[in-house]
C-alpha cells in the first residue's frame, strides 16, 4: 500500500458514543507505523450528550494538534448529522466514512426542526468527497450485543485505505479496549474490515 | 523511548520526573487530568483540596517545608488563588513550587476567556508556556528549577489546546509514564511523611506583615531583573531560522498553527512568556524585514515589544476573541497580504440543528429545576452540569457568574425587595469551594432566601472528582462531610433533604421553604446518574392515554421526543428514572415492567 506524507482525519459524534477511545487507536495506529502524530479533543460540556469531535494527524512532522479546514483526508461521522457539520473540513476528494444511525437533537425532539435525510447528509458531505461510505455501524455492533463497539467497526472499515499493518491494529486494540472487551473489539473491527475495498479515483465519481 | 500522551499526563510525568512531593489543586476543566495522572505514581502525595485557593496554600506549606510541590487549577481557579499567589511572590519558599493555570481559549467549559500571562506581570512572577505535550514535560522539569534558582513560584500556563492534545514525549528508563490502567499505588498517607523536612524559622521571608513585606518588595524587583536576563539565555527561549523577510514571535499553540501557515519564516519561540528576553528580540527584530506577533487572547507580548520600541503587527491583524487554528490564521493573514489563501471549492451551505449538551437522562437536578420553573422563582445559578438548568426548556437558573456566586447574589436580589421568591441553586462540590461563607453571611444578616444544595455525591461536570461529602479521597475510601449536620449546627433551623426525582416531595417541600420567612436550606439529594450508571426498567407512552400535552417535553429529557406528532420514549436512551411518569397530568407514562413479559 502507498505511504501518503500525511493523513488527518476528524472524528464526528455525540457525547458517550466513544469518539475518544476510537481516536486514542487511529492515534496509536499511526505512531506505531512510523508517523509523527497529534491527536486534539475536546472534554468538559461536550460530555452531556452534545456534539463531540476528535482530530487526528499523521505526517513525518505534525505542527498544528487541529486540522485545518480544507486539508482532512478522512471524515468519520459516529452519527449522521454530527457527519453533516464537518464537509468543509475535508480535502477535495477525501473520504467520509458514516455510520447509518441518527440521535436527535433536542430541537427535534420537541418538534422545532427536522432532522435531515440520508440523500441531504450525502448531498452535503459528497460537495467535497470523493466518496461517502455509509455503514451500519451500531446495527452491526448492536448485533455483536454491544452498540458501544461502533467506533471500532467504523475503524476496521477505514482500515483498508491505511498504511497499518494489520498486527498493529491486532496489538493497539488489545492494550487500549478494557481486557474483558478485546474478543469483541476484535470481532467488530473484523467486521468493519469487510464491509469496505479501496476504490480507485477514476471510479469514483 | 517514547509515548504518545496528552498535555496534562505530560505535565504530571513531568512533575513526577522533577520529584514532585506534593501535589494539590481543584478540578476544572483544562487542568482536571494533571492530578489524576498524577496519583498513579509512586512517593507522591496527591489530593483535591475544597478549592484553589486552599490548594494553592497546602502547595506552599509543602514548599515552605522543602518538599517540591505543584498546585493545579483552571485559569478562573487563579482568580479564587490569587490572594496566596501574590503573598507566594513576596516571600518566595525553600523549595520548588509550581503553578499551573490552564486557559480556555475559546470558552470550551468556562465563563470566560480571560489571559493568565497577564498574572505573572501583576504578581512579578516568571510564566512557562509549552508548546506540545514534550514541551510540557520539560517545562514542567524546568520550571522546578527555575523556582528553586530564583526563589519564586513559576507559573506554567497551558491553554485547552495544550492540555487536551496529544503527542509524542521522549520517557525516561526506569522511571516510565504511567496511564489510566495504572492504579494508584497503596501507599499509606504517612509514607508521604519522610520526617526529614525541617521547616526553616525565617519570619523575615514568611511572615509577611507589612514591616517584612516592605523589605521582600525589592527583592521581588530585582529578582524580576535577574529573570529576565537569565530569559536572553535559557533555552526555554528559542530561535528557529528561515526566510529573513518575515519574521514570527509566538508561544503556545499559536505556534504550532504558525508553523503551519508559514512553513518558512523565520521564528522566535518563547517557552519564557514572562518576564520577556528584551536583547533576544531586538535581535530577532533586527534580523528581519516584517515582524508579526502571534498569540491567542491578549497581546500580552506585544504590547511589551511595542513598549521596547520595536515595529510589528500583531493585533491589527489577529483577533482578541476566541481561540486560534490554522485556519483563522491563514484567513486573517491573507487578507493582510502577507501569504495567499487557499482555493477551495465551495461547500453545500446547511442549516443543521445544534446538539447543545443536556441534563443528563436520570439526572436529579432536572426535577428541581422543574419544580423551580414551575413556581415562577427568581432563581442564581452556579458553576456545575446544573447550569444546565438555565437552557430551555426548564429555562430555570436566571444568573451565573462565577464559583460560589448564587448565594451573595441571591441574598443581594433580596435585600432590595425582588417581588419574587428569590432561590439560590449551587452544587454540592461548588457548596464546599465557596457556598459556605456567603450562607453563613445569608444566616448571620437573616435572609430569608432559599438554597438549594444540588448535592449528587461527586464534583460531575469535571468527570466525577471526589469532594468533601462524596465519602472519599483519591486514594479511595475516606472521610465523608455530613452536609446536614454542619447546616443545623450553624444555626439554620429549616433543613430538609428530598430526592429530586420524587416530585411531590420536591414540590411540596420546595414550596413551603418559599412561604417561609427565615434563611433556609433544602438538600436535594441523588446521587450523578451518569456516574452511578443508574439503570432501571425504561419506561414507555401508551398513545391511547397519551394527549399530546407536551408536558413530557418540557422536561429537557434527551430520551423524551415528539416525532410526527406524537409523543415517545427511546428505550435506549432512558434510564427508568420514572419522573416523567410523575409530571403526567394524564397518567400515559408507564414502566416498561410487566409490559414486556
Amino acid at each position: 500500500m502507498n505511504r501518503p506524507e500525511k493523513i488527518d482525519f476528524i472524528m464526528a459524534g455525540v457525547g458517550g458514543q466513544g469518539t475518544i477511545l476510537a481516536s486514542d487507536i487511529l492515534t496509536e495506529a499511526g505512531y506505531r507505523s512510523g508517523y509523527d502524530v497529534k491527536k486534539s479533543e475536546v472534554h468538559g460540556m461536550s460530555q452531556r450528550g452534545g456534539s463531540v469531535e476528535s482530530q487526528v494527524r499523521w505526517g513525518q512532522k505534525v505542527y498544528s494538534p487541529l486540522v485545518e479546514k480544507g486539508r482532512a483526508d478522512y471524515l468519520v461521522g459516529f452519527e449522521m448529522l454530527e457527519a453533516a457539520r464537518w464537509p468543509a473540513y475535508l480535502a477535495p476528494g477525501g473520504v467520509a466514512l458514516v455510520n447509518r444511525y441518527r440521535i436527535f437533537p433536542p430541537a427535534v425532539n420537541t418538534g422545532k426542526a427536522d432532522y435531515p435525510g440520508e440523500e441531504e447528509i450525502t448531498r452535503l458531505i459528497a460537495g467535497r468527497a470523493r466518496l461517502v461510505w455509509w455503514i451500519d455501524a451500531t446495527e452491526l455492533a448492536a448485533g455483536l450485543g454491544h452498540p458501544a463497539v461502533a467506533g471500532v467497526i467504523l475503524l476496521g472499515a477505514m482500515a483498508n485505505f491505511l498504511p497499518v499493518e494489520e498486527e498493529v491494529w491486532q496489538s493497539v486494540v488489545q492494550e487500549l479496549v478494557p481486557p474483558r472487551h478485546v474478543d469483541l473489539n476484535r470481532r467488530a473491527f473484523a467486521i468493519g474490515r469487510a464491509l469496505t475495498c479501496p476504490v480507485p479515483d477514476s471510479i469514483a465519481r | 523511548m517514547s509515548k504518545v500522551m496528552s498535555g496534562n499526563e505530560a505535565i504530571a510525568y513531568g512533575a513526577y520526573l522533577a520529584g514532585v512531593r506534593l501535589a494539590s489543586g481543584y478540578p476544572g476543566t483544562p487542568s482536571t487530568e494533571i492530578l489524576e495522572n498524577l496519583v498513579r505514581y509512586p512517593g507522591i502525595c496527591t489530593e483535591w483540596a475544597t478549592n484553589e485557593k486552599v490548594g494553592f496554600d497546602v502547595a506552599v506549606g509543602a514548599a515552605y517545608a522543602g518538599a517540591r510541590a505543584l498546585v493545579t487549577m483552571k485559569h478562573v481557579g487563579l482568580n479564587v488563588a490569587a490572594d496566596s499567589l501574590f503573598y507566594a511572590s513576596y516571600t518566595g519558599t525553600e523549595a520548588g513550587l509550581v503553578v499551573v493555570t490552564a486557559d480556555d481559549p475559546g470558552m470550551f467549559s468556562s465563563q470566560n476567556e480571560q489571559d493568565n500571562r497577564r498574572f505573572g506581570q501583576f504578581a512579578k512572577l516568571p510564566v512557562v508556556e509549552p508548546s506540545d505535550s514534550e514541551e510540557a514535560r520539560r517545562f514542567t522539569m524546568e520550571a522546578f528549577a527555575i523556582s528553586e534558582e530564583f526563589d519564586v513560584p513559576v507559573l506554567l500556563r497551558t491553554t485547552t489546546r495544550i492540555a487536551h492534545s496529544s503527542s509524542v514525549v521522549q520517557t525516561v528508563e526506569g522511571h516510565l509514564p504511567r496511564t489510566r490502567r495504572d492504579a494508584p499505588p497503596a501507599e499509606e498517607k504517612t509514607s508521604y511523611r519522610s520526617g526529614d523536612h525541617a521547616f526553616v524559622r525565617n519570619p523575615e521571608k514568611y511572615v509577611m506583615v507589612p514591616a517584612h513585606a516592605r523589605r521582600r518588595h525589592p527583592v521581588v524587583e530585582e529578582r524580576l531583573q535577574r529573570l529576565a536576563a537569565f530569559a536572553e539565555t535559557t533555552p526555554l527561549n528559542q530561535v528557529i531560522p528561515g526566510d529573513a523577510d518575515l519574521g514570527i514571535v509566538t508561544c503556545g499553540v499559536a505556534y504550532q498553527y504558525a508553523r503551519e501557515v508559514f512553513p518558512t519564516a523565520s521564528f522566535l519561540k518563547l517557552g519564557m512568556v514572562y518576564p520577556l528576553p528584551v536583547q533576544l528580540i531586538r535581535r530577532f527584530a533586527a534580523g528581519v524585514k516584517r515582524l508579526l506577533i502571534v498569540e491567542e487572547l491578549d497581546p500580552f507580548l506585544e504590547e511589551q515589544i511595542r513598549l521596547m520600541g520595536v515595529e510589528a503587527s500583531g493585533k491589527q491583524l489577529f483577533s482578541l476573541v476566541d481561540e486560534y487554528n490554522p485556519e483563522r490564521l491563514r484567513e486573517w493573514s491573507a487578507k493582510a497580504a502577507i501569504i495567499a489563501g487557499l482555493d477551495l471549492p465551495p461547500v453545500v451551505p446547511a442549516s443543521l440543528p445544534g446538539r447543545p449538551p443536556m441534563l443528563c437522562p436520570g439526572c436529579g437536578h432536572r426535577g428541581v429545576f422543574y419544580v423551580l420553573h414551575k413556581l415562577k422563582a427568581a432563581v442564581t445559578g452556579d458553576i456545575g452540569c446544573y447550569t444546565l438548568g438555565a437552557a430551555p426548556p426548564l429555562s430555570a437558573i436566571h444568573t451565573c457568574g462565577c464559583m460560589g456566586a448564587s448565594i451573595g447574589v441571591a441574598h443581594g436580589m433580596e435585600r432590595v425587595g425582588v417581588k419574587d421568591k428569590v432561590v439560590a441553586v449551587v452544587g454540592d462540590s461548588t457548596f464546599y469551594h465557596s457556598g459556605i461563607a456567603p450562607l453563613i453571611n445569608a444566616l448571620w444578616n437573616q435572609s430569608p432566601i432559599t438554597t438549594i444544595i444540588l448535592d449528587n455525591r461527586i464534583t460531575a461536570m469535571t468527570g466525577h472528582q471526589a469532594n468533601p461529602g462524596s465519602g472519599a479521597t483519591m486514594q479511595g475510601e475516606g472521610f465523608a462531610v455530613d452536609m446536614e449536620r454542619m447546616l443545623r449546627r450553624v444555626g439554620f433551623s429549616l433543613v430538609d433533604t428530598v430526592d429530586p426525582l420524587d416530585y411531590d416531595a420536591t414540590l411540596q417541600t420546595i414550596k413551603r421553604h418559599l412561604e417561609t420567612a427565615e434563611p433556609s436550606v433544602v438538600v436535594a439529594r441523588r446521587p450523578c446518574a451518569l456516574q452511578t450508571r443508574f439503570k432501571e426498567p425504561s419506561y414507555l407512552i401508551d398513545p391511547v392515554t397519551c394527549t399530546s400535552c407536551g408536558t413530557c417535553l418540557k422536561l429537557g429529557c434527551v430520551a423524551v421526543s415528539k416525532y410526527g406528532g406524537t409523543m415517545a420514549i427511546n428505550q435506549e436512551l432512558c434510564v427508568g428514572c420514572g419522573f416523567c411518569a410523575a409530571v403526567c397530568p394524564q397518567h400515559a407514562v408507564k414502566s416498561s415492567t410487566g409490559v414486556a413479559n
